[in-house]
């Protein structure tokens, strides 16, 4: 395994195209979801009125918003995990061709 | 953090056991402490057993540390939960909500959003690259003996304040739950959590994480649809119920005290789902949360659950079953709470306990059909060792961490520079173990009835501030090296600590001195008034309930008196200081931007040609897999 040529593999390509698709994509969810997550606490904090307006009965909007938490970290994982397999893909091609006798 | 060992009241049982209350009372009176053993010894047991069977299984170092890549994802998911719900999330923040409600729930979102940042950017690469412990991540492509060494002290700083934090925890709340002595408690945590490990190593800890995650998921499930039961299953209409209850208005009255004057009983229930009963500064709130979305992908217990899997998209798969149990369990949470508080009530929660930690096993008590009840008994013990069940696996988590930091790290890479048979491996990891586990539970009885809730904080603001970004910057920075390692995990730990030391989280003396005396004045003046009541009373229901009342006055008082005479003379905190240096709690907002920082500038001034050749190959492996998946086929 140590005589593979690994600069060789990183600027295939295939494999630049990896990353730059993987880069974008995974910085873009995790700022989302931090923006997203620290707004919680910052409108609990700052603009406590806005949580006091109720949307439906007893429930308020402070309580949908930390509900919402939930449901968005559970969507993005399954985003993520719907986009991921595509990279699975991509990474596997590339293995397979390394194996093949990507010896360089 | 939360006042969760914030002190068991000196009136510890007196609301849950009317008679014949033994010297110091606890959670299941006498006449049922059988089901509670029954029903530990039953737990107890099938984890021993699973242990046997995983001890078998045990056969070479990497069996010992990673339980030989042989975890599925959906099973490493189970896992990671059972490692990551500690007693804390599952008694402390079903306690925050019976008592502060909607801050306790808010408190508990940071906990799952954390692992966003574990399945975007740490699980995959990390799979691909580390082997055993942190310490290999890092030396892929950094000088190996140096970043093993500072790694492995980092692991070892991090899971010690941890593990402080679930010993101590876990003495108190078996002492509790179930009445044997806090040192008892600390020794049977430790010498449990010890049989797993060193005879079963990450096979077993794997499985009794597992079972733990299970039945806490169960038991919850069971208590929340007990509770929707009790309320018709009304669905959203149950916060109605929540916002009328007497009980809940009664405790909003007393938290927010003159503000309640001009408030209607339903303004005062509605404010219950409303912020600010328990978070008082943003700033902390902000801070923790930082720590807490940083660092669990910094601490070591969990990153070491993804060597457990054979392949970067099972431990992808893991990650996501873990968020999917972690959060749905802490929806579960929001109706144990404000369920307890309905039910039990906010004062006899108190009463039991003053951090709230007795809120779900007293409202599994109550669904059981209350304390003279045998059902409710049982629940009560079934929670109870389910709580326990839940310390161990925790506990285990964490020493096979420091261990493996010890063993693998240290002594074969940097003592025996990396040549040490498999056997040698292996027998070196048992031993550490030993050591770890013997000052856990050494540490543990010492730090009986210390403070010891920043102490979980301060772990993660550790793993956040020095361990996050050196992992991070060692996998996506071209330029990190040797230097930026060293310089990060150095000053970030460094940073997190100090700030802990100068912060409001330490005692002063001279403010506790303060409030103790104005404690001492108003209640002898309580006393005072309380027995002038009772010689002018004729009636006798009202003169009993005057003494009494001074009878409660002077054992406060007598409370108060003490605490200033451990004072003593002293006028400054363990670091010299009459008052805090900064109102932060948490140090996450501060020290680490200064982490990620001193990793950037050490990097920058030292110069590592390995690190930078080494980048490609650590790229494309991190990426593909490629090599790795090769080494885990032979």
């Amino acid at each position: 395994m140590a005589t593979l040529n690994w600069s060789a593999i990183d600027s295939d390509p295939r494999f630049r195209e990896l990353h730059d698709r993987k880069t974008r994509f995974l910085w873009g969810l995790m700022a989302f979801s931090i923006v997203y997550y620290f707004l919680l606490p910052i409108g609990a904090g700052y603009f406590p009125e806005l949580y006091h307006v109720k949307v439906w009965g007893p429930i308020n909007v402070g309580l949908v918003f930390a509900l919402s938490q939930f449901i968005v970290a559970w969507l993005i994982a399954f985003v993520y995990a719907r986009r991921a397999s595509g990279f699975d893909d991509m990474a596997e091609a590339i293995a397979r061709d390394v194996a093949k006798g990507g010896r360089s | 953090m939360k006042p969760r060992h914030a002190g068991i009241s000196a009136a510890l049982g007196a609301a849950l056991l009317c008679t014949a209350a033994p010297a110091w009372a606890q959670a299941v009176a006498s006449e049922w402490r059988y089901l509670t053993f029954g029903v530990f010894a039953a737990i107890i047991g099938l984890t021993m057993y699973v242990t046997y069977l995983a001890a078998k299984r045990v056969k070479t170092t990497a069996d010992f540390y990673a339980a030989g890549g042989g975890v599925s994802g959906l099973q490493n998911g189970w896992a990671i939960a059972g490692d990551y719900l500690s007693a804390a999330s599952f008694l402390g923040i079903a306690g925050l909500i019976s008592l502060y409600g909607y801050d306790g729930f808010m408190y508990s979102v940071g906990w799952l959003v954390a692992y966003i940042t574990v399945l975007l950017v740490i699980a995959e690469p990390c799979r691909n690259i580390g082997k055993y412990t942190m310490g290999d991540i890092l030396a892929f492509r950094n000088n190996p003996k140096t970043v093993k060494g500072f790694m492995a002290v980092s692991t070892i700083t991090v899971s010690t304040f941890y593990l402080t934090a679930q010993m101590v925890g876990g003495g108190v709340l078996v002492k509790t739950l179930i009445g044997i002595d806090y040192e008892y408690s600390v020794i049977a945590v430790g010498v449990l959590m010890l049989a797993y490990v060193i005879f079963g190593g990450m096979v077993a800890t794997t499985w009794v994480q597992i079972i733990k995650a299970i039945l806490l998921v169960a038991a919850s499930l069971v208590m929340v649809f007990l509770v929707w039961s009790q309320y018709g299953f009304a669905g959203p209409a149950y916060f109605q119920q929540v916002i009328s209850d007497p009980k809940i208005q009664a405790r909003v009255a007393t938290l927010i005290g003159d503000a309640a004057r001009n408030m209607t009983p339903e303004q005062l229930g509605q404010r219950f789902l409303e912020p600010g009963l328990y978070l008082k500064n943003p700033i902390d709130q902000i801070s923790l949360g930082m720590a807490l979305v940083l660092g669990t992908a910094g601490m070591p217990h969990i990153l070491m659950r993804f060597f457990t899997v054979p392949t970067a998209k099972q431990a992808r798969i893991s990650v996501i079953w873990a968020m999917a149990i972690i959060g749905g369990f802490y929806v579960l949470t929001l109706f144990l709470g404000t369920g307890a508080a309905m039910l039990v009530g906010p004062n006899s929660i108190i009463a039991a306990d003053r951090g709230g930690n007795m809120a779900a096993p007293l409202l599994a008590q109550f669904l059981g059909g209350g304390p003279n009840s045998m059902l409710g008994n049982l629940m009560l013990s079934f929670v109870a060792a389910v709580a326990f069940a839940t310390i161990v696996a925790v506990v285990a988590g964490l020493v096979l961490a420091s261990a493996s930091a010890m063993s693998h790290d240290i002594w074969v890479g940097i003592v025996r520079g990396e040549h040490a048979t498999d056997e040698e491996e292996r027998r070196a990891a048992r031993i550490c173990t030993l050591i770890v586990g013997a000052l856990a539970i050494a540490i543990g009885i010492l730090a009986q009835g210390q403070n010891v809730a920043h102490l979980v904080a301060l772990a993660f603001a550790v793993a956040a501030s020095a361990n996050l970004p050196v992992v991070l910057l060692t996998l996506y920075w071209k330029r990190c090296n040797t230097g930026g390692v060293v310089a990060g995990l150095v000053v970030g730990t460094l940073t997190a600590i100090g700030l802990v030391l100068v912060s409001p989280n330490m005692t002063y003396p001279l403010d506790v001195r303060a409030t103790q005396e104005k404690a001492v004045a108003t209640q002898t003046a309580a006393i005072d008034k309380l027995r002038a009541d009772a010689a002018a009373a004729t009636d006798p229901a009202v003169r009993a309930k005057a003494e009494q009342g001074a009878a409660a006055a002077e054992k406060a008082r007598a409370t108060a008196q003490a605490q200033l005479k451990t004072l003593g003379d002293s006028r400054t905190s363990i670091v010299g200081l009459e008052k805090p240096l900064i109102q932060l709690r948490n140090p996450g907002l501060i020290s680490i931007p200064i982490g990620f920082l001193a990793v950037l500038i050490g990097s920058l001034l030292y110069r590592d040609r390995r690190a930078e050749e080494m980048w490609d190959e650590l790229y494309v492996r991190s990426n593909t897999g490629i090599g790795r998946a090769a080494a885990a086929a032979h």
